[in-house]
């Protein structure tokens, strides 16, 4: 049965295989697929969707994907958005399984930033970190000592999404992982530093959200005016100094300035290479 | 010439909107644009734009707007009417036309009767544009004016004058048909009861409804306990419906999240996504599973009826009073009246198709 005939059945398709890439295409209404190569997260996914990224990304440049759009890559699917009135599910499915038949999931060396980003955590200013104490709790820790272990670590940037400039960050020590909250808050302030399993992110702005908020970084983490529009990318290693409420004050009051600079604060930079 | 368009009020919430911004969702920035891109395009072709120029879009109504000093025209788009307010008279217009203010004017639209969205699209309309487009992406400061919603005051800067008046002869019709789906991409994320329970059910629009999403009331929608109520993050886009834990379904729109961690049971189709963002709270709503090839073709047919539309755009016929139309349009031909009285709006005489 084609792929195609599948999807009328209601089957879900069979995987594809392709010189190292092993796949398959979900359904993302009439606009859209999703390219997925698995459903957690792991070094070699990311190798593998970065690798297919790069790949549809030439496609794209050489005229190899009439009708798409743009590409998402995630920790671990990569999804193409194209016009349906300018290319079809089949053609699109087969010009990326043209595209893809030479990729293979090397992972390129690439230059590595580090950034260094300030966090008042929940128990200096608990409006910083609301959920400081519940998560604490749950993971049988004390507020300082979840904050010591968080402050601790040096995390790779996984992706970027759900909101401009969002990264998600990994990976929290085992003994942080915590699940979502299971009633989603309706407005997350911008700036709080969240937890959610064992992934950790800084909401750059207000929305709704349902991390647990532990903390709260006082710099803008994405601007238009800048020639990077968002500070962390993906591969960055990003570490963390907890910072107290004045110091924290005075960060703030800087932050409308460092926005409307031209370029990103790269003051924040630990170091520029690996 | 410039003129300026002032808004006295925004209504409900206003914003400037084209037809979004792409290529950018890899960093997180969504889509944004017009909810009812159709709508937009024929709010643009009324005056002759380019048919993303970016436009004012209202939900639930209320939006009034003045041209203080040169006379404008701009088009209305939705199913609600104006108020024409003018030195000594008011008078009703209906939507889908192009209106011409002139100076002193003010356009009041009333609530939208049917749906929740209504766009007033301007000639020249001249906004900051962020990543490719003017839409107005307020959580993150993008296009627009100044990055935010529309609010009492706010001057745009627009084309003076105006041109001959257009009118939709026939409006695009409230369609109550079913909205339709396409399966996945995580539907095996939910129990055997969910899909039948989404297309069997009536959904209500909540009053949670902007322009990030739409939350449904109704039966709620069962994940299997073996696969749970998350997963890893991946893309999410307009249409998306994302079931959390709590089993209500949400349809992402324009403004919604790139990416998210609830599993997606079905994505509404690129044909349906904006008959459903312009459904007003409280109304009931059906939805029905196609396949891709179904959905494809629903995208060729709501095109073919967009055309259909378009070339449905004709010369405006204006019964009786106040016609400033006439008299802007013939200054602009023959550039040698100034229509604007003393009092800033245009004399009696001034109506009469040839000028004074």
């Amino acid at each position: 049965m084609s792929p195609a005939a599948a999807r009328e059945a209601g089957q879900r398709p069979a995987r594809r295989a392709r010189d190292g890439l092993s796949y398959r295409f979900l359904s993302l209404g009439d606009a859209a697929l999703t390219i997925e190569f698995g459903d957690a997260i792991d070094r070699r996914l990311l190798a593998e969707v970065a690798a297919a990224d790069q790949a549809l990304l030439q496609a794209l440049v050489d005229g190899q994907l009439p009708g798409v759009v743009e590409t998402v890559p995630t920790f671990r699917s990569l999804t193409v958005i194209y016009d349906p009135l300018r290319s079809t599910r089949t053609r699109v499915e087969a010009a990326i399984d043209a595209a893809l038949r030479q990729a293979s999931p090397v992972v390129v060396a690439q230059q590595r930033r580090v950034w260094q980003l300030p966090v008042c955590y929940g128990d200096q200013l608990a409006e910083c970190g609301p959920d400081l104490d519940g998560l604490a709790a749950a993971c049988g820790l004390s507020a300082a000592e979840v904050v010591r272990l968080h402050a601790g670590g040096c995390y790779e940037v996984y992706m970027l999404g759900f909101l401009p400039g969002f990264a998600f960050m990994g990976d929290l020590p085992p003994a942080l992982a915590c699940a979502r909250r299971s009633e989603p808050r309706t407005l997350v302030p911008a700036g709080s530093v969240a937890t959610a399993g064992r992934l950790t992110a800084i909401y750059p702005w207000e929305s709704p959200g349902g991390w647990q908020l532990i903390g709260a970084c006082p710099l803008p983490l994405f601007s238009p005016s800048w020639t990077q529009p968002a500070l962390l990318q993906a591969g960055d290693r990003v570490q963390l100094r907890a910072i107290d409420a004045g110091e924290f004050a005075t960060l703030q009051a800087a932050a409308p300035a460092l926005r409307r600079a031209t370029e990103p604060p790269l003051a924040f930079l630990a170091a520029a290479a690996e | 010439m410039r003129a300026v368009l002032e808004v006295l009020s925004p209504g409900a919430m206003a914003s400037i909107q084209d037809r979004g911004r792409f290529g950018w969702r890899r960093i997180g920035v969504p889509l944004s644009g017009a909810l009812e891109p159709g709508w937009l395009r024929l709010a643009n072709a009324l005056l002759g734009n380019p048919e993303d120029a970016p436009a004012i879009e209202f939900l639930a109504g209320g939006l009034a707007v003045r041209a203080p000093q040169r006379p404008l025209q701009l088009a209305l788009a939705g199913h609600f009417t104006a108020e024409l307010r003018y030195a000594g008279g008011r008078r009703r217009i209906a939507s889908w036309r192009s209106v011409c203010l002139a100076p002193g004017d003010t356009l009041h639209c009333g609530s939208i009767a049917a749906g929740r969205v209504g766009y007033l699209a301007l000639v020249g309309l001249a906004v900051r544009r962020h990543f490719g487009s003017a839409s107005t992406y307020a959580r993150a400061g993008l296009g627009g004016v100044d990055g935010r919603l529309l609010a009492p005051g706010v001057r745009l800067s627009v084309a003076a004058g105006c041109s001959a008046g257009r009118m939709l002869w026939r409006p695009p019709a409230v369609d109550d048909a079913a909205i339709r789906v396409v399966a996945g991409p995580q539907d095996d994320y939910f129990d055997a009861l969910a899909m039948p329970t989404l297309v069997g059910g009536a959904y209500r629009i909540s009053p949670a409804a902007d322009r990030m999403g739409i939350r449904l009331d109704g039966p709620l929608l069962g994940h299997r306990p073996d696969k749970g109520a998350e997963i890893v993050s991946d893309a999410t886009v307009p249409g998306s419906i994302q079931v959390p834990g709590n089993g209500q379904p949400i349809v992402l729109l324009a403004d919604g999240q790139t990416a998210g961690g609830y599993p997606k049971i079905a994505t509404v189709i690129s044909a349906d996504l904006p008959r459903l963002a312009v459904m007003a709270p409280g109304r009931t709503v059906r939805f029905a599973v196609v396949s891709v090839a179904a959905a494809e073709q629903a995208a060729r047919a709501r095109q073919a009826e967009l055309q259909a539309l378009l070339a449905g755009i004709g010369p405006l016929f204006e019964p009786g009073e106040h016609d400033p139309q006439a008299v802007y349009t013939a200054n602009l031909i023959s550039g040698v009246v100034d229509a604007t009285a003393a009092d800033g709006s245009p004399t009696s005489a001034d109506r009469s198709p040839g000028g004074p």
